[in-house]
């Protein structure tokens, strides 16, 4: 492969066959089940208790595949909320994946039409997390690799929506477990494999400080996109005018 | 249908314009700015620390503890062993405290 070329489809070529690259993303999407598990089950339970039949637990899991989102869209359906409310705080909670769907886009944008369609259906926030830190190792982010990632994740999520809904009654004393904390658990180690990048910390602690504010003030769903808002415009005024060694 | 099953229907299609509307709206541009370059580099972490810093600002002491503990394990180990050090850390401090 000459210069040419690899300036032109610098992502297309990968050493390695298509069943290594669907395993190697296996590998990265596995951990990320367990981890998910306790909330996939506390979904399929906590919808199971707010009056939701198991098909339709099943499906918006099936559906929307996101969990946070998930979380409150049952919780708004307990408080006889209008519908539309409901969906537009889905919306909200979502609307962090706007700013993945952009970000990512630069690592996918060799994928075919109905590839892409199907990678930004299952782009979560772990999906995320592992397609940055492939690209930046300096390996090919391909479909098949993604594939790897998205499949055990998706497939678990959904089977435990239904496990989580048949025995959801099961868990009575969810405080006493921890619970509340496991999803903030969570979410810190995706922020801290972040530590390396430019700027961390200063992002990090404005978008914290701003988040919490909104919290008390703005209040949820809304801290999410204020807080996010504010570290991403440190990061702005932060940035050196010119490019930073290559181009990422 | 149910109106369950619409609200779930409508939140899908809504989510699924999130995951692909970042996307769409910005792959019409050509270049991008050095500053728009640190934007998007700067997205995961400053969307993820909104999903932590309020759930530590209303968490009782024991929360706190466990969190703190993640991130020290953060910084030595990966994800799955942070998670499950954090995960032990509240499940036994709610136990025993």
């Amino acid at each position: 492969m000459n210069e040419h070329t690899y300036q032109h489809k610098p992502l297309q070529a990968d050493p390695t066959s298509k069943s290594t690259q669907f395993w190697e993303g296996f590998a990265k999407g596995l951990p990320i089940t367990i981890a998910a598990a306790p909330f996939g089950l506390l979904f399929g339970a906590l919808a199971i208790d707010q009056g939701f039949s198991l098909f339709e637990t099943v499906l918006m899991s099936a559906a929307i595949f996101g969990g946070a989102s998930q979380m409150v869209g049952i919780e708004l359906f307990g408080q006889h909320i209008p519908a539309w409310l409901i969906v537009f705080s889905i919306f909200a909670v979502n609307f962090r994946h706007v700013l993945y769907s952009a970000a990512v886009g630069r690592r996918i944008g060799h994928f075919k039409p109905l590839q892409a369609m199907l990678s930004y259906f299952v782009l979560t926030d772990p999906q995320y997390a592992e397609t940055e830190k492939r690209a930046e190792s300096g390996k090919v982010v391909t479909f098949i690799w993604y594939l790897g990632v998205a499949t055990p994740i998706y497939v678990m999520w959904v089977l435990e929506a239904f496990i989580g809904g048949l025995f959801g009654n099961l868990i009575t004393d969810t405080h006493a477990l921890g619970i509340d904390m496991l999803l903030p658990i969570y979410f810190l180690g995706l922020v801290m494999g972040f530590r390396k990048r430019t700027n961390w910390a200063p992002i990090v602690i404005t978008s914290a400080i701003a988040s919490i504010i909104a919290a008390k003030t703005v209040g949820s769903p809304w801290h999410v996109s204020i807080g996010a808002i504010a570290g991403i415009f440190v990061a702005v005024i932060l940035a050196k005018p010119e490019p930073a060694k290559e181009k990422r | 249908m149910s109106s369950i099953f619409w609200i779930i229907i409508a939140g899908a299609i809504a989510t699924f314009l999130t995951r692909i509307g970042g996307h769409l709206v910005l792959s019409r541009f050509e270049r991008l700015h050095p500053r728009v370059e640190a934007a998007l580099n700067a997205v995961p972490a400053a969307v993820l620390t909104t999903l932590v810093a309020p759930a530590a600002a209303n968490a009782d002491w024991r929360g706190l503890v466990a969190l703190g503990f993640a991130g020290l394990v953060a910084l030595r180990f990966n994800a799955l062993t942070m998670f499950l050090s954090g995960a032990a850390a509240i499940i036994l401090l709610r136990q025993f405290f």
